[in-house]
């Protein structure tokens, strides 16, 4: 559990981060989501001290950060950047083995370990010799991914991590990093601008604008339970998408009658109708379940 | 013609050529060696705290400013001569490069790298040997390839301070009018730079993995190169001589020391404008010289007696072509009113106060023609100019200054002054393509330096020293076009000196008690 108290930050004395508090659960994704310059990446590296607070405290498990030397503090928590941030100069199994070899790890373990790690994030082994700049922006993301995992951190924080990659790709990786075993018992703070991204990964969300956060919750708590206009605000272009998203089958199972369901009951509504409108034979059940989804939303806003 | 007596100048001189380059790759390696433990840190260090940036690299730069005869003659007060003002003068131009290219590397990597780095858990130590120095490698070796380049250039003056390198060539040649000489130190200079500038490059381009395993062997090599040259240039002897490069290669010089006396002094070539200061303070204990230098009076020094008159006395007097005579019809019986105004002693004394007391050569110049009341105030110029050239010593400054009142003073011509120019070859050549009209040049370099007959020649001609004036004259007439006007009246010859004190001490007076105090034991 990662616990943030009325932490404040400034640069050049305007307020980057201005007395914040939130906490992250064991196992739980926590997003921080808001626009450039609202302080969510500030936030994030005070966590592990790439920046320090000037005033409040964090905890980690109950020990504050920074009662403990900093770079044992940084070897206990993965790391994602936006840009991969991978060495240049190091090949792809060197920028794997850097946290290993700051702890000293064996050769065979460190081995055994980034194998298992590339397999599970689909990565081909051919890929160990080579440098950073011969691979996709893909594949550095997901090797900057499993450096951020090999030493099995409870923790980790991720700055934009697919910040730079296209629509499809990214697509990919979100389907792929909600399906990773490693990531399910691991506590994630993620940082993104991305609506759909931050509504697609977290757990929880925490909306925030000029250093502040506005509203803290579960999507479904940010959408219809909206703290004030701002947030309202926030998320209107995407609204009808982001319902559609949040909202599962096992959602609407008491405004579904007899209805055949051949999803699993976890299938978003979105995923449902993306696959019911593109068969031509299934316009029944495609109203069927807009009807439900409606009926559902009505009671929600209400 | 030119390119096969070259080739023989350096088949005959391999030896001496081999030594100097072992020489001149030594001081080059050393002193870069030196300032790559002194610059690479610094420049770490400025990365790190980069508020000291502007200070360290201002510095360094202003180091870099000083122009490097002037550097070599700061050194000798705190140095000596010798090896040290040589690297420490070499080690100050290679700074800058490496500083800068240190920091410029280092504060150019990309700092999303290194935020990974730190939050990857790497202390600084592991982020600098790890991360920040392998990015910057390729930048900090373009600053050592520049060092290099530059330091293989500077190191040609090391030969200044008696360090040897192959300036001993360079300024030789120059001093003795030997174009062959100048090229066989001037092409492998050339060569050398390039081959290292080549040889770094190949280092640039090594990833910074397999760089590593050079890491050791790099330093290990550059000692090894630099200590070739106290391999070559360990001459243990009781005194320590140092002779000017003019000197090493004159027949009333060196050759003649080791032909006529029988004697080998191991002499280093040094720069006549800081021998006397250096035998002043014990830094060299024989040098040549000239018998009417001021600084033998200020440095009290001690003239040794040529006992069998190897260094013949020669006139000084201004030479000038034929031709620029009848443009300036007026000049020659203007110079002619100095002829045998001089003496020795006159002449030593002008030296003096120009050495020792440091009077500026247009005061000393006013003072001795009001004395001999040759003194006019200018007229009117409005006519044509004469372009007077000197040698950079001295005396020289001062005859030119003499001339140039006297001219201003007697005729109507403008008066431009071209003084310093580095040696006979330089005068001579500037003579020769009417980039001056005359300078004053003393009959024996004119003799033994510019027409160099045979031996037979020299050594009836240099019986006195009017008979060597008239030979030379003629011969210029004849070959160059070029007069002798009439005699300062002043002798000019090259001596050999010590330490008064140290020549009472050893009893030595003569060259040949120079000899015998050498042979003994």
């Amino acid at each position: 559990m990662i616990t943030v108290e009325s932490v404040s930050k400034h640069f050049g004395g305007r307020p980057a981060v201005d007395d914040i508090s939130f906490h992250a659960n064991d196992k739980e994704i926590l997003v921080l989501l808001g626009t450039s310059g609202c302080g969510k990446t500030t936030t994030l590296k005070m966590i592990n001290r790439l920046i320090e607070a000037d005033s409040g405290n964090i905890f980690i498990d109950g020990k504050n950060i920074r009662d403990q030397k900093v770079e044992t503090l940084r070897m206990g928590i993965g790391f994602v950047m936006q840009n991969s941030g991978l060495f240049p100069n190091y090949t792809i199994k060197e920028n794997i083995a850097t946290v290993p070899k700051l702890l000293k790890w064996n050769k065979n373990k460190t081995e055994r370990r980034t194998e298992e790690l590339l397999s599970k994030l689909n990565l081909s082994t051919d890929i160990l010799s080579r440098f950073p700049n011969e691979l996709s922006g893909g594949q550095q993301q997901r090797v900057g991914i499993a450096r951020a995992l090999i030493a099995n951190s409870p923790i980790l924080l991720m700055d934009e991590p697919f910040g730079a990659l296209d629509n499809i790709t990214k697509a990919d990786i979100h389907s792929e990093f909600k399906s990773l075993e490693e990531l399910k018992n691991k506590t994630i703070i993620l940082v993104t601008h991305d609506v759909q991204e931050a509504f697609e990964l977290g757990h929880r969300i925490c909306l925030m604008d000029k250093g502040k956060i506005i509203q803290t919750g579960t999507p479904k708590e940010m959408l219809y339970h909206h703290k004030n206009g701002f947030v309202k605000e926030f998320f209107a272009s995407n609204r009808l998408l982001l319902e559609y998203k949040i909202t599962v089958l096992k959602d609407l199972f008491p405004f579904l009658s007899d209805f055949e369901i051949d999803f699993p009951e976890d299938s978003t509504v979105w995923n449902i109708l993306q696959k019911l409108s593109s068969d031509q034979q299934r316009t029944d059940e495609y109203e069927k379940i807009v009807k439900a989804f409606n009926d559902y939303r009505k009671l929600q806003i209400a | 013609m030119t390119q096969q007596s070259l080739w023989q100048f350096v088949s005959e001189q391999h030896e001496k050529l081999l030594v100097q380059i072992t020489q001149h790759l030594g001081l080059t390696f050393l002193s870069l060696l030196l300032a790559i433990i002194v610059g690479l840190p610094l420049g770490i260090l400025i990365a790190r705290k980069r508020k000291l940036s502007g200070s360290v690299l201002g510095v360094a730069g202003i180091l870099q400013t000083i122009p490097s005869i002037a550097l070599l003659g700061f050194m000798i007060p705190a140095f000596g001569i010798g090896a040290t003002p040589a690297i420490v003068a070499l080690l100050i131009y290679a700074l800058l490069p490496i500083i800068r290219n240190t920091y410029t590397g280092i504060t150019g990597v990309n700092p999303a790298v290194i935020e990974a780095a730190k939050a990857m858990g790497m202390n600084r130590k592991q982020l600098l040997f790890k991360v920040e120095l392998p990015l910057a490698m390729p930048v900090i070796i373009a600053g050592i390839r520049t060092a290099a380049v530059i330091n293989v250039g500077v190191a040609t003056l090391a030969s200044f301070v008696a360090a040897g390198g192959l300036g001993e060539f360079i300024f030789g040649g120059i001093s003795l009018n030997n174009t062959n000489m100048i090229l066989a130190g001037a092409i492998p200079a050339a060569l050398l730079a390039i081959l290292l500038d080549k040889l770094i490059a190949v280092f640039q381009k090594i990833k910074y993995q397999n760089l590593r395993k050079f890491w050791y062997i790099i330093p290990v090599i550059f000692v090894i190169i630099g200590s070739g040259y106290w391999l070559t240039s360990s001459s243990e002897n009781k005194l320590k001589a140092g002779f000017t490069p003019e000197f090493m290669g004159r027949q009333d010089g060196d050759l003649g020391l080791r032909s006529v006396y029988g004697l080998n002094v191991n002499p280093k070539v040094v720069n006549d404008a800081i021998m006397y200061k250096a035998a002043y303070e014990g830094e060299l204990d024989l040098i040549s010289g000239y018998s009417t230098d001021g600084r033998i009076k200020a440095f009290d020094l001690y003239v040794l007696e040529d006992d069998k008159k190897i260094f013949p006395p020669y006139f000084a007097a201004p030479i000038i072509k034929t031709k620029t005579l009848q443009k300036f019809p007026e000049l020659e019986k203007t110079l002619d009113l100095l002829a045998g105004k001089f003496n020795d002693s006159i002449m030593t004394d002008l030296n003096y106060k120009s050495d020792y007391q440091n009077l500026t050569p247009e005061k000393i110049a006013k003072d001795f023609l009001i004395k001999n009341k040759l003194y006019k105030n200018p007229q009117n110029s409005n006519g044509a100019t004469i372009r007077i050239g000197s040698k950079i010593f001295g005396e020289q400054y001062i005859l030119t200054e003499i001339y140039k009142m006297l001219i201003e003073g007697y005729t109507h011509y403008r008066v431009e002054t071209k003084t310093g120019l580095g040696g006979t070859k330089i005068c001579f050549d500037a003579l020769m393509n009417d980039a001056i009209d005359f300078y004053p040049e003393y009959t024996g370099t004119g003799l033994l330096v510019l027409l160099k007959p045979d031996e037979k020649t020299i050594s009836e001609v240099s019986k006195s020293a009017e008979s060597t004036y008239d030979y030379v004259n003629s011969e210029f007439q004849k070959q160059y076009g070029i007069q002798w006007l009439q005699p300062l009246g002043f002798n000019n010859s090259y001596a050999l000196m010590m330490r008064k004190k140290q020549s009472k001490q050893l009893k030595i007076e003569t060259i040949s008690d120079l000899k015998h105090y050498l042979n003994s034991n």
